[in-house]
């Protein structure tokens, strides 16, 4: 069932498109990886899904509503922002208990519990906290909130290797006994493609990539062996990128190898590599830069 | 355990398959559910369903309603056949494209393999018995 509905958004900042007609839906119970590279519109879509922020045209739909300042709404939705603001004195204590009162499936043993796994303090200011400690308290008002419509952007910032393996194992565990939609908004491309069921690509405030993680795993190939083998092999077939050392060359093409094309590949004597989904986004991310720009800050 | 660029879902299917060929997972066994999957392999529990329903539509995994995956009879004489079918292919293959780029025969070859495997006490046991 889609729980929200993205049709035609736009957002403009002055002379920046942050958003350039964007359509997009989420299912209920389904985790998504939001990427794209920094200013690709990624926080603005969320801020504008969860009623923070107004758009400039185009339509969005949670639960069949306009969020915006729409109280039934926006108590089924958690975002937790990358730099989420806390009142001067407020401590984890306040802040965790703000979130108790605001949301209606709140499990306070859950987050008891993340608290003394992440060791975070409870009654230092939350000003004083590390960039890391301010990211825990945001993971477990997330994590904690069982919000029907869960975002996090960027959540891992200051978050050492050992916080995050835990967020993500205690995100997979809670998931599986409370499903719900979770939007994962990430960099470390890696360490969340197991994690996500769908991949969302923004890049310049348009989707590139909106499918199912495990049918772009094999989405791309990257060729080896001889550079004339190679680019016999290669013509085309859209290259996304090309490295050369000698006279071996190292060719990244889109779209899945059928079997003719491996035996090809064997009989050529050429080898192949995967390509990893972070692989892949880097890929797809810089062709669409080397192109020229395309409506990014033009008027329409 | 996961590698890149093939369906994490064949590959959950696959890991479970490996089991049964290796004889940790018996005809009969209660197999791991998918939130077991997901938490072990930590990926998403719909993928690890979708790995689960490869097995049961193969008929390698039965649903026992409200109590789990079971390994279904004979699955792992199946599983055995079919692995033997496509051995040539998976493994002969890349030994013979690597034999022949070292200057190796067939003969030779097969000679390395009889060595290796007499020398090879690790896996003695007639073929076909269980451990």
């Amino acid at each position: 069932m889609t729980v929200i509905d993205v049709t035609g958004l736009t957002k403009r900042y002055r002379d920046t498109l942050a958003l350039d007609r964007v359509d997009l839906t989420f299912a209920e119970n389904t985790i998504y990886g939001l990427l794209g590279r920094n200013g690709a519109g990624k926080t603005t879509l969320m801020s504008i899904i969860t009623g923070q922020n107004l758009a400039t045209s185009g339509d969005v739909r949670v639960y069949g509503q306009d969020p915006y300042e729409n109280p039934a709404v926006l108590r089924r939705m958690c975002f937790v922002r990358e730099s989420q603001k806390y009142p001067d004195d407020a401590t984890p204590r306040h802040a965790l208990r703000m979130a108790r009162l605001f949301f209606p499936r709140w499990d306070q043993d859950l987050a008891d519990d993340l608290v003394a796994q992440f060791r975070l303090p409870m009654t230092k200011t939350i000003k004083k906290l590390s960039r890391g400690q301010l990211s825990m308290v945001g993971v477990i008002i997330g994590l904690a909130s069982r919000a029907e419509l869960t975002f996090f952007d960027e959540p891992y910032l200051g978050l050492d290797a050992t916080a995050r393996q835990i967020f993500y194992d205690r995100l997979l565990e809670d998931y599986a006994e409370h499903p719900r939609t979770v939007v994962l908004s990430s960099h470390l491309i890696d360490e969340v493609a197991n994690l996500i069921e769908r991949v969302v690509l923004l890049d310049r405030g348009s989707v590139l990539l909106d499918e199912e993680t495990d049918a772009v795993r094999d989405r791309a190939t990257t060729v080896v062996g001889e550079a004339a083998a190679v680019d016999a092999f290669v013509a085309g077939r859209e290259v996304l990128h090309r490295e050369g050392l000698g006279r071996v060359a190292s060719v990244t093409v889109f779209g899945a190898l059928t079997a003719a094309d491996r035996s090809t590949l064997r009989t050529a004597g050429l080898e192949t590599s995967p390509v990893s989904l972070q692989q892949l986004v880097v890929r797809l991310t810089q062709q669409s830069a080397d192109a020229p720009a395309s409506s990014e800050g033009v008027p329409r | 355990m996961i590698d890149e660029g093939r369906p994490l879902f064949l590959q959950i299917a696959e890991q479970v398959e490996d089991s049964v060929v290796g004889g940790s997972l018996v005809d009969g066994d209660r197999a791991p559910s998918t939130n077991e999957l997901a938490a072990f392999y930590r990926i998403n529990p719909a993928t690890a369903a979708k790995g689960i329903n490869v097995l049961v539509d193969r008929g390698i995994l039965v649903k026992r309603r409200g109590i789990g995956m079971f390994v279904a009879d004979g699955a792992r004489a199946r599983l055995r056949d079919e692995r033997r079918a496509v051995f040539a292919d998976r493994f002969i293959q890349p030994l013979l494209v690597e034999a022949r780029a070292l200057g190796l025969t067939p003969d030779e070859l097969a000679q390395l393999v009889r060595d290796r495997a007499a020398s090879d006490h690790t896996d003695d046991r007639p073929e076909g018995t269980e451990r």
